[in-house]
């Protein structure tokens, strides 16, 4: 119950924030940030929970919104149905590249995921329809009242979607399949012999992710008003989406939200002030560093803190 | 009909053949040993029972239903539960928990049932321990104790006496004889002889891949192809 | 699409030396993920810093292919360190290292990676060298000398290490620590040893896999991430552990790109890799010759 209250607070101080005179600088970068928390709490459902690790969240992500593209110039369609719409085809990925790889090892479903990215990447630059190679350029609708600009309505858009996206990340992670996961993570083997169908949870929770990383593409080119292949499928949406989590902490719903305001701001703060490459470098850098010393994230660098005391 | 039929049943690895046309069967609610030197392909017939690998040839009937193409987790919901040679504990889980999970997706059981077996194994005062930090003896009890959790009418018991002193292997073989009196069918692997013989009422021996012998524990001791199989002499 | 016999055969022809190339910079990662069993996603990145290494050596007057040969025992070095690091962090720990070991040298790749841009920037580096710019002419068909000299070396490299694998000491004990590690123990040897000794091998056969990168084409900081797939495919196509299946993988992929640049052109062929990379996941993941 609390949670719910402090989740419907947040949303309501996302609203109040969006209609209040704030300095518009505010919402680009957040909306971006808030991203971030729905795709590292997606990547977290699979990777965290079932050790099962997505390189290529740009994939789920890049489709995501290029399905609103195509929805939005074939029929107009509305956001809401375009969120929808990029959501359903991110689960037929997910259950896609699931049925092809969650029966191999995981490092074949590491490397599926990339392939799944440069394959989406090559098809799209081939599509005259969205583009091709060079993108294409969107008018924005008329923004709804009573938001002030098109970015705060998209601002409290991505935050109801983390605000979604972590509900169902905490649902997973203390229902009966959330400990079916947890099973696999620590041992396929066991778990299987234990009753555990394995095949069917992976592929349920590679669905339900890229479910997700497709809703956070939908609303992406309206955001820019342009989408091209280069920068959608991207695998640097790839390291964000994984160092989040593993920054964070995999074990809880909180650590991607965590890792994701975090280093999501971070990444804001060193973009504009430095260079996008040293962005990159500093995502690299902290992920190694949380990987090698803090394998339990900074949730568990809290506990540790907390059970010595 | 027998509880376990199993019929002809071969394994290749490559070129590596470890199991050759292997047929026993298993009546309800009998003690039955396996035993044999290592490589002779033991693990394989027992993997190949429980679903971790599937036979190349041959039939696996369980309770008179072909079972050889189900997956793993199919068959523990049919009845049939192992245990690990090298123990394979949910680390991150308490031992308790480890136990909720076969509860949970097999037996659909009550979380009151998992501390009757935590108690009957000697586990129960560290239900709250994390798994993780269990000795291994401790770590073979909870093998056990998971595979007892999922209700089976099956339990394959493989290798869980390893490195047990005296009293504990007295522990464990209590517990096993405690199980099958409630009506389980016991599979024994096992390299200590005393216990295999104390316990089981049938014994096979295989060795490369193919059954040498089959009878009573007597029956097998003073046979001369176990002998050599073991001593290679 | 204009097709012809004679497109066919030139792209054939063209496939069997890119196929050779592939082979050869895939050998490594068939070394150290194929036998090793190392997660070694960084391993197209290290070629490419190691085609870096090679340019600015290259740059001091040296042939680009000496360059990658001079700095194979620096790479070796890393490898071993690479190895250690790695062992020690992660493959020591048990089943969570997968998760962990993968994010590693995920992150190591991208690390490289930009290191690369903010040391030579983002444009295209090539080398000079008497044999790149000229082709040979075969009959009607022009093959450039380049791609002749990849193959040259790609045959050399791929021949050395499989008869390195099969007939020396070190190299049979290599093969055995990946089938049966236990009972190399039991013979004595040292298996993180003998480990560690081969990333280094398979990483210094990687920067003279980089050198051949830059001499067929120019290269450029991101090229890793192509490469991931091209690397991975291979390796997969051949079944882990086998070398001569790398040849041939690397033979099937070189045509198959080559087929689809000829006569579908240059946006698809990215793709080829990472498609029949999936192909082979779905039907055949034991690849042609896989244990």
């Amino acid at each position: 119950m609390k949670y719910w209250i402090g989740a419907g607070a947040l949303f309501i101080a996302a609203v109040a924030a969006a209609l209040s005179p704030v300095n518009e600088y505010f919402f680009y970068a957040g909306y971006v940030v808030l991203t971030f928390v729905v795709l590292s709490t997606a990547w977290n459902i699979l990777g965290g929970y079932a050790g099962y690790v997505n390189f290529g969240t740009g994939a789920f992500f890049g489709l995501g919104s290029y399905s609103a593209v195509v929805l939005f110039k074939a029929l107009g369609a509305p956001l809401a149905v375009q969120i929808v719409a990029a959501a359903a085809v991110g689960a037929a990925l997910g259950f896609g590249v699931g049925m092809l790889t969650l029966r191999l090892r995981g490092i074949f479903f590491a490397i599926a995921t990339v392939a799944i990215l440069f394959i989406m990447e090559t098809l799209m630059m081939n599509w005259r329809y969205v583009g091709g190679a060079t993108g294409l350029q969107l008018l924005r609708p008329e923004v709804l009242a009573p938001f002030g600009s098109y970015t705060r309505m998209l601002f409290v858009v991505m935050a109801l979607l983390a605000v979604l996206a972590v509900s169902v990340a905490r649902w997973v992670q203390v229902s009966w399949i959330g400990r079916g996961l947890r099973a696999i993570r620590d041992s396929e083997e066991a778990a299987e012999s234990a009753g555990v169908p394995t095949l069917r949870l992976k592929l349920f929770a590679c669905t339900v992710s890229g479910a997700l990383m497709g809703a956070a593409g939908a609303p992406m080119p309206m955001y820019l008003s342009f989408i091209e292949p280069a920068s959608s499928f991207s695998l640097n949406w790839g390291v964000s989406a994984l160092a989040m989590p593993m920054i964070g902490g995999t074990a809880h719903w909180i650590g991607p939200v965590i890792g994701a305001l975090l280093l999501g701001s971070i990444q804001q703060i060193v973009t504009v002030t430095i260079s996008n490459e040293i962005n990159v470098l500093v995502v690299g850098v902290l992920l190694v560093l949380f990987v090698v010393l803090a394998p339990d994230g900074i949730v568990g660098l809290f506990k540790k803190v907390l059970g010595r005391k | 009909m027998s509880l376990l039929a199993v019929h002809d049943v071969s394994k290749h690895f490559g070129g590596f053949t470890a199991l050759a046309g292997v047929s026993l069967e298993i009546a309800q609610g009998e003690r039955f040993g396996l035993i044999g030197p290592n490589g002779s392909g033991k693990t394989t017939l027992i993997n190949c029972i429980a679903g971790a690998l599937r036979n190349d040839t041959g039939s696996i009937r369980f309770e008179g239903a072909e079972i050889s193409r189900l997956p793993a987790y199919q068959r523990t919901r049919r009845g049939i539960a192992r245990s690990f040679q090298i123990p394979r504990p949910f680390h991150s889980m308490s031992v308790l928990e480890n136990l909720l999970v076969p509860l949970q997706y097999v037996a659909h059981g009550r979380e009151e049932e998992v501390f009757d077996i935590l108690k009957s194994i000697g586990l129960a005062d560290k239900a709250d321990t994390l798994s993780s930090q269990l000795s291994q003896v401790e770590l073979r009890k909870l093998e056990l104790a998971r595979a007892m959790a999922a209700r089976p009418r099956l339990l394959i018991s493989d290798e869980a006496m390893a490195g047990l002193s005296g009293a504990e292997v007295d522990e464990v073989l209590e517990i096993l004889f405690a199980l099958n009196a409630k009506g389980i069918t016991i599979i024994m692997i096992e390299h200590i002889m005393h216990a295999v013989m104390r316990f089981s009422q049938r014994v096979v021996c295989l060795d490369a891949g193919r059954i040498i012998c089959e009878g009573t524990p007597a029956s097998i001791v003073a046979n001369a192809d176990v002998q050599k199989a073991y001593l290679g002499a | 699409m204009i097709f012809s016999f004679d497109l066919l055969f030139e792209a054939v022809l063209f496939g069997i030396l890119l196929g050779c190339f592939y082979a050869a910079v895939s050998i490594g990662l068939s070394v150290s993920f194929g036998l090793l069993d190392v997660p070694h996603v960084a391993h197209p990145a290290i070629m490419v810093l190691g085609s870096y290494c090679a340019y600015v050596v290259a740059g001091w007057g040296l042939d680009p292919i000496l360059s990658g040969v001079v700095l194979m025992p620096v790479f070796f070095v890393l490898g071993v360190l690479i190895y250690r690091f790695y062992y020690e962090t992660f493959e020591r720990r048990g089943s969570e290292a997968g998760v962990r070991g993968l994010a590693f040298f995920f992150g190591l790749a991208f690390i490289i990676e930009v290191g690369l841009i903010l040391a030579f920037g983002v444009d295209q580096r090539t080398v000079q060298a008497p044999y790149i710019g000229s082709s040979l002419a075969l009959g009607e068909y022009r093959i450039p000398y380049r791609m002749l000299v990849a193959f040259g070396v790609a045959l050399v490299l791929t021949a050395a290490l499989t008869v390195y694998l099969s007939k020396t000491f070190t190299g049979r004990a290599i093969k055995a620590v990946a089938q049966d590690e236990p009972a190399l123990r039991l013979m004595g040897a040292n298996p993180v040893r003998i480990k560690q000794w081969a990333f280094g091998i398979a990483t210094g056969v990687s920067v003279l896999a980089g050198a051949m990168l830059i001499i067929v084409g120019p290269v450029e900081p991101a090229m890793d991430r192509l490469y991931i797939g091209r690397t991975f495919c291979v390796v997969v196509l051949a079944g882990l552990g086998s070398m001569t299946g790398t040849l041939v993988a690397g033979l099937i992929l070189g045509i198959a790109e080559s087929l689809v640049l000829m006569f579908f052109g240059a946006s698809w062929a990215p793709a080829v890799a990472f498609g029949l990379l999936l192909i082979v996941l779905g039907i055949r993941p034991q690849g042609l010759f896989g244990r």
